[in-house]
């Protein structure tokens, strides 16, 4: 079972470093009050885990790309802390539109990876 | 070098999430998914503490502040997974537990965040007064 542990490590290097560099270039290129990194980077990552969930990958390529890699790229806790840090500056209108454009594509996008992925 | 702490980073909160996610079929047998709305909200809650006390203190280079919050802990939650189990909520018709789920993962996602933002910041003045100092 170590070679779970090292399939997950692995793929969640990779994805944090992902999210990382995606996020550190997107702030130089465009300052905007909406977090538009890691916006791209959670309804990416919900269609291609779904996706990958859709062409019923298993085994160490589930743990490797979905539980590491996707699991990784995609952060929760960065997305919430956007939300409060829009709420304190009291930009309401971006906060609603951040956070419900964020649950609506999310999963619809899931939705439609796992169509796609059945195909 | 904040590119190999966020690398590390994502290598233990992956780990950490993969083992928590194992270890909850012992206690949970509900299709509910419990494991990653834990991960998910404990998360929101260090992010928050973090931001607010941990990384104003200056005790820490920032290379290893940003190994911690966008790799530890950014890693450690994840949304794709919640999208997916929403997905599979959906898809196995427990819509209950569908809607329980991304409501729960809404408000207790800011609650938590919140809630860890403001005790942060309340440890930060507390800190700053007993050291003499002014808080900006």
């Amino acid at each position: 079972m170590v070679i779970n542990a090292i399939v997950v490590a692995f793929g969640g290097f990779f994805g944090a470093i992902t999210r990382y560099s995606i996020s550190q270039w997107m702030k130089k290129r465009k300052p905007t009050s909406f977090p538009l990194a890691t916006f791209i980077i959670n309804v990416m990552g919900s269609f291609l885990l779904g996706f990958i969930y859709g062409t019923e990958t298993g085994g160490l390529p589930l743990l490797l790309l979905g539980t590491g890699f996707m699991g990784a790229f995609t952060t929760f806790s960065t997305f919430k802390l956007e939300n409060i840090q829009l709420i304190l500056n009291k930009k309401w209108n971006t906060q609603v539109i951040y956070l419900v454009l964020s649950y609506l594509l999310g999963i619809s996008l899931a939705f439609l990876g796992v169509i796609i992925g059945k195909m | 070098m904040s590119y190999l702490f966020v690398g590390i980073g994502g290598i233990i909160g992956s780990l950490l999430r993969y083992y928590i996610g194992l270890s909850s079929v012992i206690w949970w047998s509900s299709p509910f998914p419990i494991a990653t709305l834990v991960i998910n909200l404990i998360g929101c809650f260090v992010l928050g503490w973090f931001t607010t006390y941990l990384s104003k203190l200056k005790l820490f280079s920032p290379a290893l502040l940003t190994g911690f919050g966008t790799g530890l802990v950014g890693s450690f939650t994840t949304f794709s997974t919640f999208s997916v189990e929403s997905v599979q909520l959906i898809q196995n018709s427990l819509w209950g537990f569908a809607i329980l789920y991304v409501l729960s993962s809404l408000f207790g996602g800011l609650f938590f965040s919140y809630f860890g933002y403001r005790l942060g910041d309340i440890c930060t003045k507390n800190r700053l007064q007993r050291e003499g100092e002014t808080y900006k």
